[in-house]
């Protein structure tokens, strides 16, 4: 049963067992239309976990995924096309350029207009000038960028982020950051360790340790510095 | 937006794998360079006489182009993980079986391609007196059979720790029956064996790739997705 008549992604009791750890003990969480939500967590805490089975590249070991009513993955053929997903790998072929990158993804996603969404989106990441260019010449940063625009390109009604800010600088986090901020309406779940950034972007953050949830808080008219404290909180009393 | 239907999923992932193959030249290479060093192995070790010689061509050049493409197979499927290439496919909103086909059809190519360049430095290696023309009407079923089981096999073994050591152990006894039979279909086009044979072994080879292919079909994503 629906817990909340809104969410877009409604997961309960989400168990994952990895080799014998639990690595998700029965997770509830929902994320609603055009929410901005930031998952944190020590390392192994199951974000990665979370995210992966939530994009449908896992499959679930008790517990329930729903998305927009969805069964996931039983279900997950209907949807595909409405969830991005950046993980720590880039998805990047880089023996191809950007651009036929782009292209690629394109073409498995059936896309109306590709050519004006590509150009748009390599303009949005700031890499218009080396689309042409083989991304194994490019940068972590670079590559980080061409990931992002790689996931909006079919226009996804949910965006998953696995740490999108890992390895990149301080221009590189600004343009992620003005990207992320301006996806309207869209749903994003993005795991990070960046506090900072979580709570300039996010409506709302949950924090995830040892495969449950711990806290879930609404960043709206928080003070700066509260996501913090209240991660120190929950991660010293264990 | 709509789904993307079987066969344009298949051909645009065979057409990437073909598109970064042809950029690196990597598997290629790779593959050429072990297979003609595997036919200058076996001329010199095969100390034939002239019927001797033609009889073992059809044999040396599929046992090289089996392990050739377990080379290929563990290096291309090595490659595509690399960076996350089967998350990307996976995540892609096209049916499983067509990036099964796609990947396989790129594979049975590829391994074609080595096969073709491997004729004349058979011809020269083995001191044939004619161009072995014959193998060509084996060799296009033969490949695609040789990658619709490399290409299961490699997806499920590239996700073990012994990865480059357990494809060979587990492709070559599931390649068995079509090892012999692309074998004896190639020795019977070379006039080693009477005609109605070729058309038996080529039926059965025809045969073995259904199975091969069907198999694929069902398992593949349960390899993917693993």
């Amino acid at each position: 049963m629906r817990a909340d008549a809104d969410a877009l992604i409604d997961v309960r009791g989400l168990v994952k067992v990895q080799g014998r750890l639990p690595a998700l003990r029965g997770v509830d969480m929902t994320l609603r239309r055009g929410e901005f939500v930031a998952l944190t967590g020590p390392n192994g805490s199951g974000k990665s976990t979370l995210l992966r089975l939530l994009a449908g590249l896992s499959r679930p070991d008790g517990g329930s995924i729903h998305i927009g009513g969805w069964q996931v993955p039983a279900e997950l053929a209907a949807l595909r096309a409405q969830i991005g997903y950046v993980g720590h790998e880039t998805l990047l072929y880089d023996q191809l350029s950007a651009l036929e990158n782009l292209h690629f993804c394109a073409r498995l996603y059936n896309l109306d207009e590709p050519e004006r969404r590509i150009r748009s989106l390599l303009q949005r990441v700031g890499l218009e000038r080396r689309a042409q260019e083989r991304v194994r010449n490019y940068s972590r940063g670079m590559q980080q960028r061409l990931a992002i625009a790689r996931a909006l390109l079919p226009d996804p009604a949910v965006l998953l982020l696995d740490e999108p800010f890992d390895g990149l600088d301080a221009a590189a986090t600004g343009t992620l950051t003005q990207l992320l901020s301006s996806s309207d309406r869209r749903s994003i779940l993005m795991a990070t360790h960046r506090f900072g950034l979580a709570e300039q972007l996010a409506d709302r953050a949950i924090i995830l340790l040892e495969g449950v949830v711990r806290q879930d808080l609404s960043l709206q008219g928080a003070a700066p510095g509260d996501l913090v404290r209240r991660y120190a909180a929950v991660t010293e009393a264990g | 937006m709509n789904n993307t239907g079987f066969l344009r999923a298949t051909l645009v992932i065979a057409g990437k794998d073909l598109r970064a193959e042809l950029r690196s030249r990597e598997l290629l290479a790779l593959m050429l360079l072990f297979a003609l060093l595997a036919l200058l192995v076996f001329s010199l070790a095969l100390e034939l006489e002239r019927l001797g010689r033609q009889a073992a061509v059809s044999g040396v050049m599929w046992v090289t182009l089996v392990f050739a493409g377990i080379l290929g197979h563990n290096r291309g499927v090595a490659l595509e993980r690399e960076h996350g290439g089967h998350d990307a496919l996976l995540l892609a909103p096209v049916p499983r079986g067509a990036i099964y086909c796609g990947k396989l059809l790129a594979n049975a190519l590829l391994t074609l391609l080595v096969a073709l360049l491997l004729l004349p430095a058979l011809t020269i290696l083995f001191n044939l007196p004619t161009f072995p023309a014959a193998l060509l009407l084996v060799l296009p079923p033969g490949c695609l059979g040789l990658a619709a089981v490399g290409t299961l096999l490699a997806t499920m073994t590239v996700q073990t720790r012994a990865r480059d050591s357990l494809l060979p152990i587990v492709l070559l006894p599931v390649a068995l029956p079509l090892l012999i039979a692309a074998l004896r279909a190639g020795n019977a086009a070379l006039g080693n064996a009477p005609a109605a044979d070729f058309h038996a072994w080529l039926q059965i080879l025809l045969i073995v790739d259904l199975i091969y292919l069907a198999a694929g079909l069902l398992l593949y994503e349960y390899a993917l997705e693993s």
